[in-house]
């Protein structure tokens, strides 16, 4: 029977004793957790289970198939990694939040119907939200609420596409969903958000990086590979998607490049690597879909290492600010190290994870005649070596000497990034394992020579690029600043906008008020001066008059009725 | 603990330590490596029988010089539109 325990329960109940438990032996307990769960998928067979029906519905707790659990052991993997990473941390909340939030991101990953996805999916939201509270700040706070509205509103479309898909199908099964029917917009809609599409994107770089240092690590890893996994099961094939994704891998490197705060840099790379994932799911060939969820798990991995190596600096030196740090490869080597090989397999340089997975993506996107966006791809793959296989390591261990001579990383960081190195580099090399567990069978060989060397020349020749913009100066500096994003839009025109509204409100109010007055006095003068001590109709009349008056209308009425 | 890498780092700093690339000079070596690839990587397009879809990559060093003008281009862009969007670090903090 143990096997038909949903596999996110583990972590949900799992992290009920945490506050509870003292010193070392919460540490260990909770790395247990996530080998416990691997342990479990492996017992696992494909299938569902757990099924009840309420209110007519068929709802499924668990099922198993391979792209559910494909996301699942990467999910576990990442956990581990980050409570290794954030063993040293003392913060009991954070702890036990994040590994309710990891356990509903799992829950959700195996939900067979889309009210099960529902529930986890809003319970990672809420879980997510005090992990960016981790923080502590105010900043951090005021980030978190923001996030929070957003997930909100990705929760009610979710909520409000499952209702009509309900009604029109009479099913809440989670499977391909497509565009066909209203209840699907709103579902992608509710995705898209989660998948930080673009103009839905700005939670991410808002919020993400405002979480302490662990948090960070573990918020990079699930919420918006949950989006993918959640794309990858309903819209397979979905052609808007290709340009959704497409826009999505070009506009945030442009941010990476002038963007001071190192792990903002990481969100908005993180953004862009989202968008390689969603036009492969666009593309929807068995080809784009591998590439699609093979890119989610290398990139959990390189992102998890980029985000813990980010965090180790801002752990010892207090600071992530490209403009305040540099030369730290001097204290800090292995971090360093560890660093350069995340960076070079989130730019897929051959033998390192992002290169056997991405250049799936391509060739899909090449084989299937999208040349536009295979352009588009290109580019932005060279884009991404720029701002973080290169910008990243540079300004924070080499650059200009900031003088700062931290301490290198804590043991347990730097075992956590080393195991995440050589996993990254364990992918690159010796990819078959990864291929075996992929949703559809594999016929792609990426070590050929076509795509080593020429992805060799892409990426070398873009970090020639950067070698000439440094030495000639033409590199933009890192500078202190807060470089405008969309979230202009309600950080700082909505609140202007409601202000206006109140202020331009009152004077409105004001203003009719004032003629409302204004009509009311002329009125009562008008009705003064018929009324009033000299009007016309309060003139004393002579009472001869008055007679005379009654004896006409008298006169008048005799008349009238003969 | 604290104390050992302070003295560590007290140390380094009296002796004057240099690190390898502290001397330009081998930063110039990196910078001269690089381009010696590069230049390798180019005209290897002329050592192997390319396969791919479009008849654009076929082109001579197509890759090297996408990769080396897109890049180009996105800093220069990039640069540009920080006149626009770059505010003070405490923008939004009132």
């Amino acid at each position: 029977m143990t096997t038909e325990f949903a596999p996110g329960l583990l972590l949900i109940i799992g992290a009920i004793p945490v506050p509870f438990i003292r010193g070392k032996a919460r540490s260990i307990y909770m790395l247990a957790l996530p080998i416990l769960g691997i342990l479990q998928l492996t017992t696992l067979d494909p299938g569902a289970f757990g099924i009840v029906s309420t209110l007519g519905f068929e709802q499924i707790h668990a099922r198993i198939d391979k792209l559910s659990l494909l996301f699942g052991y990467i999910f576990y993997i990442a956990a581990f990694l980050g409570i290794l990473f954030a063993w040293h941390n003392n913060d009991r909340l954070e702890q036990a939040t994040s590994l309710v939030y990891i356990g509903a991101a799992i829950g959700a990953v195996f939900a067979g119907d889309l009210i099960t996805l529902f529930f986890y999916w809003e319970l990672a939201a809420i879980a997510a939200i005090f992990l960016i509270w981790s923080g502590r700040t105010k900043r951090a706070y005021r980030a978190g609420f923001r996030c929070l509205i957003i997930y909100m509103l990705s929760g009610v479309l979710l909520l409000t596409g499952i209702g009509i898909k309900a009604i029109e199908t009479g099913s809440v099964a989670f499977e391909h969903i497509g565009l066909d029917s209203p209840g699907g917009i709103f579902i992608l809609l509710a995705f898209g958000i989660k998948c930080a599409f673009p103009l839905l994107h700005n939670w991410l770089q808002d919020a993400y990086p405002e979480a302490s240092v662990t948090g960070t690590v573990f918020l990079s890893a699930f919420t918006t590979k949950l989006a993918v996994y959640a794309l990858a099961r309903g819209y397979a094939g979905t052609e808007i998607l290709i340009w959704i994704g497409v826009a999505m891998t070009a506009f945030p490197i442009f941010y990476a490049v002038i963007e001071n705060d190192l792990r903002r840099v990481l969100a908005y790379s993180l953004n862009n690597q989202l968008g390689f994932m969603v036009a492969g799911i666009g593309i929807g060939t068995t080809l784009a879909i591998n590439g699609a969820v093979s890119h989610a798990f290398a990139h959990i991995i390189y992102k998890s290492l980029l985000f813990m190596s980010m965090g180790a600096v801002l752990y010892r030196t207090g600071t992530i600010k490209g403009s305040e740090l540099g030369g730290l490869y001097k204290t800090m080597p292995w971090t360093a190290g560890f660093c350069i090989i995340g960076g070079a397999s989130i730019s897929a340089f051959p033998l390192f994870s992002g290169f056997v997975t991405k250049s799936m993506i391509l060739t899909a996107a090449a084989e299937s005649g999208y040349i536009i966006p295979f352009l588009v791809l290109l580019f932005a793959s060279a884009g991404v070596f720029h701002h973080s296989g290169i910008k990243i390591p540079f300004f924070a261990f080499f650059a200009h000497d900031s003088g700062k001579r931290p301490r290198e990383a804590p043991a347990n960081m730097l075992l956590a990034m080393g195991l995440a190195a050589f996993l990254c580099i364990g992918i690159g090399v010796y990819p078959d394992p990864l291929y075996a567990i992929l949703p559809f069978p594999v016929d792609y060989t990426p070590y050929t020579p076509t795509h080593v060397v020429t992805t060799l020349q892409l990426l070398l020749f873009s970090g020639l690029a950067f070698a000439t913009l440094q030495r000639s100066g033409l590199y933009p500096p890192e500078l202190r600043s807060t470089v405008l994003d969309f979230d202009f839009s309600y950080r700082w025109i909505a609140p202007r906008l409601v202000g206006w509204i109140m202020n331009g409100g009152g004077l409105v109010w004001t203003q009719l008020t004032n003629i409302f007055l204004q009509m009311v006095r002329s009125l009562t003068t008008l009705v003064f001066s018929y009324f009033g001590p000299s009007g016309l109709l309060s003139r004393t009349w002579p009472t001869g008059s008055m007679v005379l008056w009654a004896a006409v209308l008298l006169g008048l009425t005799l008349v009238l009725y003969y | 603990m604290d104390d050992k890498h302070g003295d560590k780092i007290a140390e380094e700093q009296e002796s004057g330590k240099q690190y390898w690339l502290d001397d330009m000079r081998n930063v110039h070596k990196i910078f001269w490596a690089l381009i010696f690839v590069c230049t390798a990587l180019f005209l290897a397009d002329a050592l192997y029988e390319k396969h791919v879809v479009y008849e654009f990559e076929n082109w001579f060093g197509f890759f090297g010089l996408f990769g080396f003008f897109g890049s180009f281009a996105l800093v220069l862009i990039a640069r540009e539109l920080r006149k626009f969007l770059m505010r003070k670090e405490d923008y939004y903090d009132h």
